[in-house]
């Protein structure tokens, strides 16, 4: 039997998830009200908010005082590079997984994902060293490296997922007309299972893009992202609190607006297979 | 050109031998039909034709040339799967089109091939759909255009019209027949109803774990089924199979009598007390408990005023009677 939805019900439901969301929300919120205040305002106790003195002078020091554009374009590059190459070899990997499964796929699917379970500071001396060693220290193309690898288990997990729901008569019809490996992959794999891939695409870049432990620990100057970007505000000289609020709405403005727009996309993408 | 010989082909799963090891000669042109109860190994018989699975052992031949370890696309034929198995994405001129891409074939003979395809199947008004805007007899059709615009050997057809309901599992039987006069090339016709194998086949092959029982004409098999599993499953209602003192009177383990070769009558030898009276009209399907031979059926033509309870006498035509020994081997 259905469950009757009561216009009370329906009123405390709507006001209970209002107030879940503000409390999730509330941290960045008030992040950006504060890269508005000036400094003194930001830090005032008890918090000002009405009374404040509003001010876009930030914005204009965390500009002029840094090189946002680099730091916004390592970001891209990393973010969007590393998803781009774990897709290149997470699709034929999960079509494998999928399609002509081993007797140990399964066992071999869980190490893959248990090793996201592994504290990324055990491995922080090695992948120093081993950086540092092969010349990719600072360089963008190391850190494409790093986050394609720390992320290509989900990479491969989600599309083994999607891969999974896609009969295999298509593909077997696809070999009795004549498509080679590749041409199966392409022609009719790829584009059935393009919603899948399409979130599993944003769903990275922006884990990527929120990525700072490793984008912080293995580069300076030349390939900081936008996190390293946030962390340089923290002078020793004291927290500009106006100023890093500044600075860190600066650096997610760009996801939080993929993430806005492709919301649609990303919840489904991530109960994709939950639901017949 | 489309003879496919298979030699002592056999599939086996880690031990488990699902074909234990089959040798048939399928003739050019020929419409054959695998028949057999599900889990006897038709379909697996046919994707290992197809290519789609590998034999353990044995050999393939198409047209004179072993096939045994020829992936799908170069063995020259074409499939039509249970599940359509369209590409979604894709209109049904591209569903069509696509193994015709994928030889690499100019644009011009392509598009003549697929506007033939769809005139032969009445689908020229559809073909910019997706198949998820088409009916089930549609796409099914949809699925044979892209069989046939290869010109393979052979079809193989893998229970193509089991998602169909029954109206139009009829019309579309009637189609495949039609396409086999028209195309004359080889089909193969997996399926587990036997009215479909005895309506379309030149040859039905009856399998029964992995094993083939009969090979032959559909009259063939009803009229001399080689042994008590092709006489239980071929024929509709199912043929009466009665053992004991009655076959001991024909020198037999068993015999059997299908219900249309017994006749009604008062002074029939097998007096029995009708139990359940199907009535369809141009046929009235009997249940007979006869004491001694168990409950028979019977096939009356037309419409028969007997009820539940009625006691009557039934006479069998001696001379349709099969008879089966001990090895469940029908007797000459």
């Amino acid at each position: 039997m259905a469950r009757a939805v009561t216009p009370r019900r329906m009123i405390l439901t709507t006001i209970a998830a209002w107030g879940v969301a503000l409390v999730i929300a509330f941290p960045v919120i008030w992040m950006i009200l504060t890269s508005f205040k000036t400094e003194a305002s930001a830090v005032a106790s008890p918090p000002e908010l009405i009374g404040a003195s509003w001010t876009v002078e930030n914005y204009v020091e965390v500009w002029s005082r840094s090189d946002y554009p680099r730091f916004f374009w390592n970001s891209v590059v990393i973010s969007v590079g590393s998803t781009l190459l774990g897709l290149a070899i997470a699709i034929p990997a999960a079509w494998s997984m999928a399609f002509v499964p081993g007797k140990k796929t399964k066992d071999l699917l869980m190490w893959m994902l248990s090793t996201k379970m592994m504290p990324a500071v055990g491995v922080l001396i090695p992948m120093y060293l081993l950086f540092q060693r092969l010349g990719l220290f600072d360089t963008k193309i190391g850190l494409v490296l790093a986050l394609m690898l720390m992320n290509l288990p989900i990479i491969v997990w989600m599309l083994y997922t999607y891969f999974k729901e896609i009969p295999g008569e298509i593909l077997e019809a696809a070999r009795m007309d004549g498509a080679a490996l590749w041409n199966e992959i392409v022609y009719v794999l790829t584009p059935m299972a393009l919603p899948g891939i399409a979130s599993t695409l944003l769903l990275n870049i922006i884990l990527a893009w929120n990525e700072a432990f490793w984008t912080i620990t293995l580069t300076t100057t030349k390939a900081a992202p936008l996190s390293a970007f946030i962390a340089s505000f923290s002078a020793p000289q004291g927290l500009f609190y106006a100023k890093l609020s500044a600075a860190s709405t600066m650096a997610i403005a760009p996801i939080l607006i993929l993430g806005w727009f492709s919301q649609k996309q990303l919840v489904r993408g991530l109960t994709f297979g939950a639901v017949k | 050109m489309g003879k496919i010989v298979l030699n002592r082909v056999n599939k086996s799963f880690g031990d488990v031998a699902v074909i234990p090891g089959i040798d048939l000669e399928i003739e050019n042109g020929e419409f054959v039909v695998f028949v057999g109860p599900s889990g006897c190994g038709k379909s697996t018989l046919l994707r290992l034709i197809a290519g789609l699975e590998d034999t353990s052992s044995g050999r393939i031949e198409i047209d004179g040339k072993d096939a045994t370890t020829l992936p799908p696309a170069k063995r020259g034929l074409a499939m039509v799967f249970q599940s359509y198995a369209l590409y979604p994405h894709m209109s049904v001129k591209k569903n069509i089109g696509f193994p015709l891409k994928m030889a690499g074939m100019d644009a011009a003979e392509a598009e003549k091939r697929i506007a033939n395809a769809a005139r032969i199947l009445n689908l020229t008004n559809y073909l910019d759909r997706r198949p998820g805007q088409l009916s089930g007899g549609q796409r099914q059709r949809v699925a044979i255009g892209r069989a046939i615009v290869r010109e393979p050997a052979a079809f193989l057809f893998d229970e193509p019209l089991s998602n169909l309901d029954a109206a139009l599992r009829v019309s579309m039987r009637q189609e495949i027949t039609e396409l086999h006069q028209t195309l004359k090339t080889t089909m193969i016709y997996v399926t587990h109803d036997q009215v479909e194998a005895m309506t379309m086949a030149d040859k039905i092959v009856v399998l029964n774990a992995g094993n083939i029982e009969q090979v032959g004409s559909p009259l063939e098999l009803y009229h001399r089924p080689a042994n008590l599993f092709v006489a239980g499953f071929i024929g509709s209602p199912k043929m009466n199979l009665i053992d004991g003192a009655e076959a001991m009177k024909h020198n037999a383990t068993t015999i059997g009598i299908r219900p249309e070769h017994l006749d009604v009558r008062a002074d029939g030898p097998w007096q029995g007390i009708v139990g359940l009276a199907e009535h369809l009209g141009s046929d009235t399907f009997l249940k007979v408990t006869v004491e001694g031979l168990g409950t028979l059926t019977v096939r009356a033509t037309g419409e028969v005023s007997l009820r539940h309870g009625d006691r009557i006498g039934l006479s069998p035509q001696l001379e349709r009677l099969h008879r089966f020994g001990a090895d469940g081997k029908a007797l000459a």
